[in-house]
């Protein structure tokens, strides 16, 4: 049997990335949400609520990166150093935001102030130079040759601040309804006026940015069936599926905030983001540096990615075994009151 | 000197992994440690180890931390500012790092998280289970990274070129290179003795306190047991090391001990000032012929000196020569404590030596320093290479600007300093506080919910039973 590395290892490092970012979104949204906490108590609620997870949640992102490494070398050569500024800042605000689950419990009075500042600035600065990178990334870089060859500001865009503001609404909104599911008395309450407000602008926020794509990117507009104002409609139903995901997913939000439920939510914001993450797909595969390089010009050696493939079915589904083993045995509402040990 | 991308990569690249490997180096001890504490509970039921393990738990969890978010820079930082060496090394060492994540990483940050917060929320088997799980992920994630270290040190079993790319010809050669099993033996080594060191000096600064605290003096044995054993081995694998070094990396040993010239009968330099503008040392104190013996075994041996490589094939002699002292002589004061604590504890009187309890304090930092200038000498000292003999660093870096990397290395020597400072104060904090209070919970305030990662431990162990002695 022939395997297809380079399509299997491309569709891991997608895997990864989108497990990060819903993953570590709502790590991160809750974050975004701190400076709206009525009360260091429901500050302190909201950290407990991931603090057994935010960990495992982070290793994908190292996946995402190490992998890219491993299996597409040319690729993670080309696209950290076009946003060397982005990810930095973005490591710089992972840095804050990691310490911040144990610093802020060990400060008194003025550490804990600080720390507190720090999670939720670390959290914020993190999701939005998250943006950047995918915006950049989206935009595409300048290449000579084979390496990067474009300006160290090549990413900053009024396209990318838009991405950028759009990302964090999406962490936002998965943070908040995190917290509908698993917080109770006011804080749950607080969490429904915030998930109503980020998902509104999430919505919004989500079809400006798909526009904005279709005008930065000509071939991505061509994917979907838009070419010189004409417009090819078999294309576009072909397609479809991906869009009303994305609206079944806002709806299953709205609906299950107007009921009250308290999952409904939180399932219909990681809907939006799976439908977000496969329109993007759409829009770029085969490439791997959008328009540029492909996912088979960047692999790795065929030995490379089929030794890992080896480790990796042998080892991801013991990793997602004992992930989800950990997040049933912190199951269950986050009470203040609740002796969460 | 100029301040180009590549000398502020360089600086950046030795700043962050140096801040990294603090971290491991303690965690990587302490996470065996707390096992150890755990198992020895279960097993006796003798709560000073429970209470033991609740204090050092939150130590732990304090370090881990850091040691987390300072890798994941790490990880990164080889594609920003070494993208060529990770597009010519990536189809070779990948895998390793590929592991490293998948066998190690997820590993230790899953269960972490039940070790922190699972107290009460799984029974003891599986509590112990999760932090043994930590510990052999920690044990795991040295393995592979210092697998791929290795292979940066002496490559093996790989073809082609740099222009053409580099692949893999045998799996096996490439993880296990020459100088990876006594590397990692070093390594792992390194961190016991980091750790027994850190734990040795936290009881000794309690007993000289309160002479009466039993998990203290129950700590200060169990660390000085450790450090009595694997101080000497690690003399043992450091000279084993060293005769890998004369093997694949000449150049390296030859910085190391400021040889200059190739020649039988080298002299063994205890201290010198090597300088590569007059090719030689401006002074040294030496015993003759024993050079010669140390490196290669017998006084006749011809040890290669510096003068062998062309000018640009050399490292830094200078920082290579002193980091190299500076490892060695703190190795050797780790055996001597570890043989003074020894004894005294066979006399039973090891809490009651003031001195030694002072000596024990002093000596507290002594594996960080040991094993930061460890890194020295092996790193620089395969300057000015990055893959030994195939890539030179200075064609490994990434076609990026200065000034990109001079604001991140500015923004990183800020953050850093920070997070280091106070991850430092409030690590101090608690070790002063000792083991009894530290590993009780401050009664549930109002401002605070429980299970914050301070209750790591639960709230009420139950009172310690203090041994009377
Ligand atoms: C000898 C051991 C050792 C060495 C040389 C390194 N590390 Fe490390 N690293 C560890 C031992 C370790 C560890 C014990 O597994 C850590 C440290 C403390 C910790 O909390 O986990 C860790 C954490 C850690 C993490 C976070 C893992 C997580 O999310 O849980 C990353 C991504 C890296 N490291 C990456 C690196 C890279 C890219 C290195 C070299 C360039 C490196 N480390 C050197
Ligand atoms: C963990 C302990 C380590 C320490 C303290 C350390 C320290 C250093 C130092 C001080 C340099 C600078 C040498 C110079 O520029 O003269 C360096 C270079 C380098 N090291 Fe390490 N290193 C460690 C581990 C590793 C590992 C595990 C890897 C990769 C797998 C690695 C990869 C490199 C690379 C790519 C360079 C070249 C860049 C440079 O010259 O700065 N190092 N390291
Ligand atoms: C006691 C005598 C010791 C000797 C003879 C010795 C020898 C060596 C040598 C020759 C190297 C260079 C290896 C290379 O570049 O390939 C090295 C590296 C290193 N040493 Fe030591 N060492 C000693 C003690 C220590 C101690 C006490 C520590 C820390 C607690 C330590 C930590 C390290 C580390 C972390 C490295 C870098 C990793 C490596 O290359 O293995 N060493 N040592």
């Amino acid at each position: 049997m022939d395997l297809d590395l380079p399509l299997i290892w491309a569709g891991v490092i997608a895997l990864a990335v989108l497990l990060y970012v819903m993953l570590d979104g709502f790590d991160l949204g809750i974050g975004i949400l701190f400076p709206f906490a009525r009360s260091p108590r429901d500050r302190d609620t909201m950290m407990n609520s991931i603090a057994p997870y935010w960990d495992g949640n982070e290793t994908w992102l190292v996946l995402g990166g190490g992998g890219l490494f491993a299996a597409f070398p040319l690729a993670y050569a080309i696209i950290m150093p076009a946003l060397y500024i982005p990810i930095l800042l973005m490591m710089m605000a992972l840095i804050l935001r990691g310490v911040a689950f144990e610093f802020r419990a060990r400060g008194r009075t003025r550490g804990k102030a600080f720390w507190t500042g720090a999670f939720a600035g670390g959290s914020t600065v993190a999701a939005l130079s998250q943006g950047l990178v995918l915006g950049g990334f989206i935009q595409g870089v300048t290449l000579e040759g084979e390496a990067f060859g474009g300006g160290a500001f090549d990413w900053l865009t009024p396209y990318t601040l838009l991405v950028a503001v759009g990302l964090t609404a999406g962490y936002a909104l998965l943070g908040s309804t995190w917290l509908i599911w698993r917080t109770e008395d006011d804080l749950h309450g607080d969490a429904r006026r915030w998930a109503w407000r980020a998902v509104i602008a999430s919505a919004a926020l989500l079809a400006v940015v798909s526009l904005a794509t279709l005008f930065v990117h000509p071939q991505v507009a061509l994917r979907w069936g838009f070419e010189d104002g004409a417009f090819d409609f078999a294309r576009l139903t072909l397609l479809s599926p991906i869009p009303l995901l994305g609206l079944a997913g806002l709806s299953l939000v709205v609906w299950g905030l107007a009921k009250g439920g308290h999952v409904a939510p939180f399932l219909g914001s990681l809907t939006v983001f799976v439908s977000g993450y496969l329109g993007l797909a759409v829009g770029f595969f085969p490439y791997i540096v959008p328009y540029d390089l492909t996912f088979r010009q960047a692999a790795s050696a065929e030995n490379a990615l089929g030794l890992m493939l080896a480790g990796l079915v042998i080892l991801l589904p013991v990793i997602l075994a004992y992930t989800v083993w950990v997040y049933w045995v912190f199951r269950g509402k986050v009470g203040a009151d609740a002796g969460y040990h | 000197m100029e301040f180009d991308a590549l000398l502020l990569s360089r600086i950046q690249f030795a700043f962050t992994i140096a801040f990294h490997i603090i971290f491991p180096s303690f965690t990587i001890g302490l996470a065996s440690y707390l096992a150890v504490l755990e198992g020895l509970w279960l097993l006796t039921r003798n709560e000073t180890f429970k209470t033991l393990y609740l204090f050092w738990v939150k130590i732990f969890a304090l370090s881990f931390g850091m040691g987390v978010v300072s890798g994941v820079v790490m990880s990164y930082q080889l594609g920003t500012n070494w993208s060529v060496f990770s597009a010519v090394a990536g189809p070779v060492i990948g895998p390793l790092f590929a592991f490293e994540v998948l066998a190690a990483f997820f590993l230790e940050a899953s269960f972490l998280g039940v070790m922190l917060f699972g107290w009460k929320k799984v029974g003891p088997g599986l509590h112990f289970t999760s932090t043994v799980l930590v510990a052999l992920g920690t044990l795991t994630s040295a393995f592979w990274i210092i697998s791929a270290n290795s292979w940066m040190q002496s490559p093996s079993g790989f073809a082609g070129t740099v222009e053409e790319g580099l692949v893999a010809v045998n799996w096996l050669q490439v993880i296990f290179s020459p100088t990876f099993p006594m590397r990692l033996t070093h390594m792992v080594l390194a961190a016991y003795l980091t750790t027994a060191l850190v734990v040795a000096a936290a009881s000794a600064f309690r007993l000289l306190k309160d002479s009466s605290e039993a998990e203290s003096a129950m700590a200060l044995k169990m660390a000085i047991g450790m450090l009595a054993i694997v101080a000497p081995l690690q003399l043992l694998a450091g000279d084993l090391s060293g005769k890998d070094v004369l093997e694949h990396q000449p150049a390296k040993l030859a910085a190391i001990e400021a040889f200059w010239e190739t020649r039988t009968e080298q002299a063994f330099h205890i201290a010198a000032w090597p300088d590569r503008e007059i090719e030689g040392n401006h002074w040294e104190l030496s015993i003759p012929k024993l050079g010669s013996l140390i490196t290669a075994g017998s006084t006749d041996a011809e040890v290669q000196g510096l003068k062998a490589f062309a000018p640009e094939d050399r490292p830094p002699v200078f920082i290579v020569f002193w980091a190299f002292r500076v490892m060695v002589g703190l190795g050797l004061a780790m055996i001597a404590l570890g043989a003074w604590g020894a004894w005294l504890a066979w006399r039973g009187r090891i809490v009651r030596s003031p001195t030694f309890l002072r000596a024990c304090v002093a000596m507290g930092p002594a594996g960080f320093v040991a094993v930061i200038s460890g890194w020295i000498v092996a790193e620089v000292g395969r300057q000015p290479y990055v893959i030994y003999g195939v890539l030179r660093t200075e064609d490994a870096v990434s076609p990026i600007g200065a000034g990109a990397v001079s604001a991140s290395l500015l923004a990183f020597l800020v953050v850093y300093a920070i997070v280091f400072s106070v991850g430092a104060l409030y690590i101090l904090r608690l070790l002063a506080e000792g083991p009894v209070a530290g590993a009780h919970e401050p009664p549930p305030r109002q401002d605070r919910a429980p299970g914050t990662p301070l209750s790591a431990a639960p709230e009420d162990p139950g009172p310690p039973d203090k041994e009377d002695r």
